[in-house]
């Protein structure tokens, strides 16, 4: 999966989780820049993640999320390993 | 894109955005938001939009919004429960409820129940939901206890259990909701775990079947998650991980189904739950179109899986009639070809008498399920309709937004389990009214039948040889005469909900009288159909707190019968006048007037309501065709 579409995908389920419109993803953003972002909406953006995408995130990695651009890595290498197994 | 939503029994959300948008541009009255927000929560929502639109219409959860009703929820729980409340709050706007929610401070349940001062009694609720997790109400148990040693800590938590229930049932007289233990914790024994006496996996499965006893003891409900579970699996209810991160024991993607959960029993407390089933015929109760292959073609019954599927059906739609939900039939048909199949078919379960309405005709099918809600003298949004057909089903859902319409699943097989997932129908108890309610219904055709054969009304009424049975409020009629406050909306004149606690309470209170009221005539036992409660003002004045009757009596002059019992239990009690109040609702139109048609003259009218009074002295009692006796 191109990252193009990773950032498309994940802006719009951040912007539905966050209830808001104007957020744009950058890879060095994380969720301490954006009001709103505490850890019950970062649950609720790896669930929605998780489902979208069709992959798992495990407790140590998500312990170990800070950017963006550090879960778009993640769901790249998770929706590869994917399309390879199919 | 999104989720699959667990309430698959709703219909599919499109643009849900645009629409939330949409919804929270406008600027219209309370009246049409409220209507608005409930079509959007009428939909299959996901987690994250069911949050969204709980958001955006916060402001119609005020409690000064003069639409909808106030429940007062605080949630009483061990681990984290605020992801959760939108999902109460969405499927509070499905039913016409508007939830506010309160929650004690992380684990501080004990101490919000104990302390006066707390933030609990500050809120005063109306209902509570106790969520204890696994980890927190098995933690005094281990392995390595022996059988006393465990026979004593497992009598301690469900005596610590049954306390939260009495305590806040005691402190604010509210409806207590219990949540089901959740079975996330692994064997250590195996398949013989229940043989280990300190096993806390164990241990939940014992307080879960023993919690459903103790519950009716203790007057409580059950928010069953584990019933679902058994569909859904754990993993739908449970992440492991999440546990750990967030000690939220409920997934988040599963708060809408909670939600739903527990605002039907609140619901169903208050007699909101649906009264009728209204079924389609062709392809919903049998297989294929009875009008084209006849009642021979039709797939009902032998040999075939599809054929078995729609007796199965039948048998739940009998069972469900059995327990108390009265049946309709709404159906594009030539009446003679639907009723022959009903008669002549061998294998059909449902026959004609269980069917308190029989429509089939070829108008539209809202006109048709109209004329069912106004022959059965019930309303709109009492009535579920399940019809195969999408196009009925939206276009109903166009017209009566106020019906619910389950999506029927493309598979007749799943046709019961749809209804029962959708909990339209749930009911915390069962009356004795509630068993016989068929045979009644079938009593009130066959007085229609006579009443066609009458010309005038006085000879038909006379025929009947009705006796109004009454009696002050009894131990015996507690449930039916709760359930009558709570459900009856049309014949009502103040529309006030009493708990059965607090009906039990008016019955030692020398302030009040309470009256229950039966109906007998040749046909049978109408069961209590009409509730009076007075409130004595001063030593002359007797004010009509309540008066409430079911409408199956309607028209058979149960109200003049029961003023006149009325007056004459005042009158022995040195009472020289009657207080009549009126409250309009959006249902009780129908006794606007009653005051003044039976005699009281007008005191005050405002807005809010009006007020009536009536001078015994001058009072003579009306005549009736009802012969009133105390049983």
């Amino acid at each position: 999966m191109e990252d193009r579409e990773i950032y498309a995908a994940l802006t719009e389920i951040i912007r539905d989780v966050l209830m808001r419109d104007e957020i744009v993803l950058t890879p060095k953003m994380s969720a301490k820049d954006v009001e709103g972002w505490d850890s019950f909406k970062m649950i609720e953006i790896i669930m929605m993640v998780e489902s979208q995408f069709s992959i798992k995130v495990g407790s140590r990695q998500l312990d170990r999320l800070e950017t963006v651009g550090e879960l778009v890595d993640l769901i790249r290498v998770g929706t590869a390993k994917h399309s390879q197994s199919v | 894109m999104s989720m699959v939503s667990p309430l698959y029994w709703l219909p599919k959300t499109e643009n849900f955005r645009a629409k939330l948008k949409f919804f929270q541009d406008q600027k219209s009255d309370d009246h049409v938001a409220w209507s608005n927000a409930s079509t959007l929560a009428n939909q299959q929502l996901d987690f994250v939009q069911t949050n969204a639109l709980s958001n955006a219409a916060l402001h119609l959860l005020d409690e000064n919004v003069p639409w909808g009703t106030t429940i007062r929820l605080a949630i009483l729980s061990s681990s984290t429960t605020t992801h959760l409340h939108a999902g109460i709050r969405v499927a509070g706007l499905r039913r016409g409820l508007k939830f506010m929610i309160y929650e004690c401070d992380y684990g501080q349940y004990l101490q919000e129940l104990m302390d006066f001062s707390s933030g609990l009694h500050k809120f005063k609720p109306t209902v509570v939901l106790f969520g204890f997790d696994a980890r927190h109400v098995t933690s005094d148990l281990n392995a390595g206890l022996d059988g006393a040693q465990c026979e004593s800590v497992i009598d301690s938590i469900k005596s610590r259990i049954e306390f939260c229930w009495r305590q806040a049932s005691e402190l604010f007289g509210c409806q207590i909701l219990q949540q089901s233990i959740l079975p996330v914790l692994p064997t250590v024994l195996g398949q013989a775990e229940h043989r280990l006496a300190g096993s806390r996996a164990a241990l939940i499965e014992s307080l879960n079947s023993w919690m459903k006893h103790a519950a009716v003891v203790g007057d409580v409900d059950l928010v069953d998650v584990n019933r679902h579970l058994l569909h859904d699996g754990l993993s739908f209810w449970y992440d492991q991980s999440l546990w750990l991160r967030a000690k939220q024991e409920i997934k988040p993607t599963a708060s809408p189904l909670y939600g739903d959960l527990v605002a039907r029993v609140v619901a169903a407390r208050l007699g909101r739950s649906s009264k009728c089933l209204v079924l389609d015929l062709d392809n919903t109760i049998w297989g294929g179109a009875v009008g084209d292959t006849g009642v021979d073609g039709i797939c009902l019954g032998q040999g075939s899986a599809e054929g078995e599927a729609f007796v199965e059906f039948q048998e739940y739609v009998l069972d469900l009639a059995r327990r108390g939900v009265i049946l309709a039939v709404c159906s594009k048909n030539n009446e003679n070809i639907a009723l022959e199949a009903f008669a002549s078919h061998p294998e059909m379960i449902l026959k004609r008498s269980h069917i308190a309405s029989f429509v089939a005709n070829w108008d539209d099918k809202a006109t048709n399920l109209r004329a069912i809600a106004s022959n059965l003298n019930i309303g709109l949004d009492s009535l579920v309709f399940a019809d195969d057909s999408p196009f009925e089903r939206e276009l109903v859902r166009r017209e009566l937004p106020m019906v619910a319409v389950p999506e029927m699943p493309i598979e007749p097989a799943l046709y019961a389990q749809c209804l029962a997932d959708s909990g339209y129908f749930e009911s915390v108890r069962i009356t004795d009214e509630d068993r016989v309610r068929n045979v009644l219904y079938q009593e009130n055709a066959q007085r229609q039948t006579l009443q066609k054969s009458f010309t005038d009304m006085a000879s038909y009424l006379s025929s009947l040889e009705m006796k109004l049975i009454w009696k002050p409020f009894s131990a015996a009629g507690l449930s039916r005469v709760a359930q009558l406050i709570n459900k009856t909306n049309q014949f009502n004149l103040c529309t006030r909900r009493y708990t059965e606690a607090q009906v039990m309470a008016l019955m030692d209170d020398p302030g009040h009288i309470g009256l229950e009221l039966r109906l007998t005539d040749r046909f049978g036992d109408n069961g209590i159909i009409g509730v009076v409660i007075g409130r004595f003002d001063n030593s002359c004045d007797m004010v009509l707190d309540s008066w409430l009757m079911s409408c199956r009596v309607l028209g058979r002059q149960v109200e003049a019968a029961t003023l006149n019992l009325i007056v004459e239990q005042a009158e022995c009690r040195g009472i020289k006048r009657l207080i009549g109040e009126y409250y309009p609702t959006a249902k009780n139109a129908m006794v606007r007037d009653l005051y003044k048609t039976l005699g009281f003259s007008e005191k005050s009218w405002d807005e809010s309501g009006a007020k009536y009074a009536l001078e015994i002295s001058q009072f003579k009692a009306l005549p009736t065709f009802i012969e009133v006796l105390e049983g």
